[in-house]
């Protein structure tokens, strides 16, 4: 038995400096620079509102939650770099659409709203499928899920008490709220990907200790936590399926729109373009900054040798 | 200076608005930085700055009432805080010579008894970070490349032009000037004093951008 399998057959965590596959090196880039790309991306659709946040409070705290996903970005490109790839190729292949990111940030934030809701059920969904990563095989990226998991829960939490203000708040606020979580109720349940029987990698990250539970199980756990935290905000899911099964102990719930879901990974949802051409355009615009910064720094080496 | 007691309302109120409004600006770059890095940066300096205004306005009012029932002909802050941000260069520029001016009234401000002197001693810290990022950038920028070069010159003969609203202290002319220098960047020539400019049509799309929910759900809490 080689180290690496050795490894993952105690469980143990594979570092940096350790043999692995060049298909589970591989692999953990592709997962890692997505996820990466996904809080980068992430912030646009919530960042268009912190000027418009109708109050200050609510405003300190939605910059606050912004700029964590900003960080949460450079922890997994770090993560990403121990194995070998450079986070400068990493962009290149989000601004040229060959790495992806998160199909639901390709949905509009059309309200004050949809900052709440993106927490809520967002933010919900991606601590869902992140917590069983603090566990996963690769050391650098586990302990980048384990610290981003913790403020997770803060944003998730933050939007869930931001539209509980709004559902208790006047009648505009509450269908405000309600039309919110109406659009973003079934892109969270896609973000735990295509249904187990479709997942074409999933049994090889199984074997690998990247991936500990299937999409559909996750997907289940979300939809248990939501039914019950959407009732104490006294608003309504959009799905006429909802009942709760006695026997699995779980919430059964309707059939998702899967056509939906890979339109919009395939670049045809709302805002692909949008948010793609708003990422390149930050990045070009920067460009002559980020040479200078170059530029100075070979100066100071060429002056700190002399 | 005035003690807990007996707050001066129209330097609180100017020192209150000058960060809201320097703040917004500011968020307006996220996701627009040059790097994540500095997405982070601008973020955070944006959030220091909502910080001061918030505890500012908690001395002589509501917060939200003050920020979004107000009408702009109240508002006291400098005009130059309340253009458009042009490029990062501008944008340095003017994160220069506010931080200047906020870190020697601040630093002043410090001293006094009561929460004001208690805010100013809380601001001090976060605005000498917010000196060091901008004076980082302008060397880098002035000492960076021809481009980099051209453009933190404009933005700083551009800012520096109007500067003299924020009626810095000696102390702060001479610690920007000592930056613009190592810069290799020409220092634009005296500061004026002038009086707090009218308004512009800025600062009425600014409020009327920051109000955009507020103004349709009047009477609503968040
Ligand atoms: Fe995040
Ligand atoms: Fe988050």
């Amino acid at each position: 038995m080689s180290t690496f399998e050795a490894l993952i057959a105690a469980q143990d965590r594979v570092e940096p400096r350790d043999e692995m596959p060049g298909d589970y090196r591989a692999t953990l880039v592709r997962q890692i620079a997505q996820h990466a790309h996904s809080e980068i991306i992430g912030m646009q659709p919530e960042g268009d509102w912190i000027t418009r946040a109708p109050s200050l409070r609510r405003k300190a705290i939605l910059l606050a939650k912004v700029q964590d996903e900003a960080g949460h970005g450079l922890y997994l490109y770090a993560a990403a770099e121990t194995l070998g790839v450079d986070r400068d190729d990493l962009l290149e292949a989000l601004h040229t659409g060959r790495q992806k990111y998160s199909s639901i940030f390709n949905y509009p934030s059309l309200t004050w709203a949809d900052v709440a809701a993106i927490g809520w059920l967002v933010d919900g969904a991606a601590i869902v499928n992140q917590v069983p990563l603090g566990r996963c095989s690769y050391g650098p990226y586990a302990r980048a899920m384990v610290r981003i998991c913790k403020e997770e829960s803060f944003h998730q939490r933050q939007g869930f008490e931001s539209l509980l203000t709004m559902s208790r708040g006047t009648p505009a606020q509450h269908a405000m709220a309600q039309d919110a979580v109406d659009r973003w109720w079934w892109p969270s349940l896609m973000m735990f990907g295509p249904p187990d029987a479709e997942s074409p990698h999933s049994a090889r990250s199984t074997a690998w200790g990247i991936k500990r539970f299937s999409n559909d199980t996750l997907r289940q756990r979300f939809v248990d936590l939501a039914v019950p935290q959407a009732e104490a905000l006294g608003l309504t899911l959009p799905d006429p399926d909802l009942r709760w099964d006695e026997e699995r102990g779980s919430w059964d719930f309707g059939t998702i729109d899967f056509t939906e879901l890979r339109e919009v990974v395939s670049g045809n949802g709302p805002c692909n373009e949008v948010r793609i051409g708003r990422r390149v355009a930050a990045h070009e615009d920067g460009a002559w900054v980020r040479e200078a910064a170059a530029a100075y720094a070979a100066k100071q080496g060429t002056r700190g040798a002399a | 200076m005035s003690s807990s007691s007996e707050v001066d309302t129209g330097m609180v109120l100017a020192l209150a608005d000058d960060a809201l409004v320097a703040s917004h600006r500011l968020s307006e770059w996220i996701a627009r930085a040059p790097s994540i890095e500095e997405d982070v940066a601008l973020a955070n300096i944006a959030l220091d700055l909502l910080g001061q205004a918030r505890l500012l306005y908690a001395l002589i009012g509501d917060e939200d009432e003050l920020a979004y029932r107000r009408p702009a002909g109240a508002f006291r802050n400098a005009v130059m805080l309340e253009r458009p941000n042009g490029d990062f260069g501008a944008t340095i520029a003017r994160l220069l010579l506010l931080a200047a001016h906020q870190h020697a009234l601040y630093s002043s401000l410090a001293a006094a008894d009561g929460d004001l002197g208690a805010i100013a001693a809380k601001a001090v810290k976060e605005v000498s970070y917010h000196r060091d990022h901008a004076r980082a950038w302008t060397v880098r920028l002035g000492d960076g490349t021809e481009e980099s070069h051209r453009r933190m010159q404009d933005g700083l003969d551009a800012e520096w032009a109007v500067w003299g609203e924020l009626a810095p202290t000696q102390e702060a002319v001479d610690w920007a000037t000592a930056v613009i220098t190592q810069a290799t960047l020409r220092v634009p020539g005296p500061v004026l004093a002038v009086e707090r400019q009218e308004h512009t049509a800025d600062l009425d799309e600014l409020l009327s951008t920051m109000r955009e929910v507020t103004a349709v759900h009047p009477g609503a809490t968040w």
